[in-house]
């Protein structure tokens, strides 16, 4: 292993990182958006769209983001909508992210008890103020083990986005053992860049699980 | 007698065929307390639950002080202000402080000063003996705590009518006499309650009116709970009166 080659492609991987982090988060935030939005639509049992939510978790979860991010980035301009690659890369991570957090908020829903709905609606709050500060907080708490792992999903996931000629980790790798053939270095140096995006979320998880445990169970 | 507050007249509930509360009529004075009892199952929490709308229901009317109290009435918010709640297992806000869960509503809802609803919610903690819990979070109490909060919770709105569902029924034996002091205490200032219980000495200590409820029908309804307890009219009456009773072979 050569690591001067290792050391000199080092400010290559590290715009790379950023930029994948960066697409990574913004996607990640947004998805969290369209999950509390979607999951409120189904907890409030909306007519239409509750169906246009199922509808749109089922496709999302059940294809791959290879395919959804050729649809945006690829098909899209075909009638019309043409969106940077950055764009495409973020909304891509939105639309399947928000179908995983939309299904981790619902089964963390579903653990508050209904008589908590009742308690807060006795108290004259009206269904949008019961959702907001009882059911909702309550919600989010309790799916913070499926969050963390849908971060955690979410941000490898980014990998795919150099099909859409993103400079993210994967594309430079591939880029530079294209040009170079030093492929044990690139791909070595990648693994480290992954571990070094992925790791602390891992950590900073297991904290706050552990935390969040203490705070429900008191002990 | 004293004002009417609440009037319920033929109040009929289904849940799909099943008649859960079958043409029932009542009417509750200001000031009046008022015990439901009966066996499980003969419709003593949903007749609670109807009355704040909390149920939707197949026939009949609920009239607060001559106004509808409707489940999908637009001020049905503003209705249930007017009646205060308190559940058999407490449902506190479990990601909220005690002092929290008692301000959520009065700040959020009647858009009262925080300042004021803190100072208010800790009066009224100090009444029930918990004015030092308003920090602890509802996993640091005991049931009977718990329970108290949850009353203070629902006072702390101001209803002019409270619903007490089974509230002592999830307790420990000696938590239970805390929570009933309480409300004994309520009923000497002279709040108007609805109280389902299965506290038989209680009810007797603190009904103006009792009513027998089985099978979705009012059997029974005594003025005199001394003697309903005592010498109940009806043979069902006194047949589920007697369960409550122990005797030496």
């Amino acid at each position: 292993m050569d690591f001067g080659v290792m050391q000199s492609y080092l400010p290559l991987f590290v715009d790379a990182l950023w930029l994948t982090m960066r697409i990574g988060w913004e996607g990640i935030v947004l998805a969290i958006l369209i999950g509390l939005l979607c999951v409120i639509i189904i907890h409030l049992r909306i007519p239409v769209l509750r169906h246009i939510v199922t509808i749109y978790i089922e496709v999302f979860r059940n294809t791959p983001l290879l395919i959804q991010l050729f649809f945006i980035y690829f098909a899209l301009p075909k009638i019309g909508i043409r969106l940077s690659p950055e764009f495409c890369g973020v909304l891509g991570l939105a639309l399947l992210g928000g179908a995983y957090m939309t299904e981790s908020f619902r089964s963390g829903l579903d653990n508050i008890a209904a008589i908590q709905t009742d308690s807060a609606l006795s108290l004259g709050m009206t269904r949008w103020q019961t959702i907001i500060h009882v059911i909702l907080p309550q919600a989010v708490r309790s799916s913070i083990p499926g969050l963390m792992a849908n971060l955690i999903f979410l941000l490898k996931e980014t990998s795919v986005f150099s099909t859409i000629s993103l400079m993210d980790l994967m594309f430079t790798a591939k880029d530079l053992i294209g040009m170079y053939a030093k492929t044990i270095e690139c791909l070595t140096l990648l693994v480290i860049f992954y571990l070094i995006m992925l790791l602390p979320v891992s950590l900073i998880g297991r904290v706050v699980e552990r935390r969040m445990r203490y705070a429900e169970f008191g002990d | 007698m004293s004002e009417t507050l609440l009037t319920i007249n033929n109040l009929h509930k289904t849940f799909g065929e099943k008649v859960v509360l079958d043409d029932i009529s009542l009417e509750v004075h200001k000031g009046e307390v008022i015990v439901v009892i009966g066996p499980s199952g003969c419709g003593k929490s949903t007749f609670l639950r109807c009355i704040n709308a909390l149920e939707d229901i197949q026939g009949g009317e609920v009239l607060l002080d001559g106004e509808k109290v409707r489940k999908d009435a637009k001020n049905i918010s503003q209705m249930r202000q007017r009646i205060g709640m308190v559940f058999q297992s407490y449902d506190l806000f479990p990601h909220k402080t005690v002092l929290q869960n008692i301000t959520l509503a009065p700040i959020k809802v009647q858009k009262r000063d925080k300042k004021d609803a803190e100072k208010e919610a800790l009066e009224l903690l100090k009444k029930v003996g918990l004015e030092d819990r308003g920090n602890d979070y509802p996993r640091q109490l005991s049931g009977g705590q718990k329970q108290r909060v949850a009353i203070v919770r629902a006072l702390c709105m101001h209803p002019e009518i409270l619903l007490l569902d089974e509230i002592t029924a999830a307790l420990d034996p000696e938590m239970v006499r805390e929570v009933l002091d309480v409300v004994l205490n309520l009923a000497k200032q002279g709040s108007t309650m609805l109280i389902v219980t299965h506290e038989m000495a209680f009810a007797r200590a603190i009904a103006d009116r009792v009513i027998f409820l089985e099978n979705g029908v009012i059997v029974e309804e005594s003025a005199n709970p001394e003697e309903f307890f005592e010498k109940p009219e009806t043979e069902r009456a006194a047949k589920f009166l007697k369960t409550f009773e122990f005797e030496r072979e």
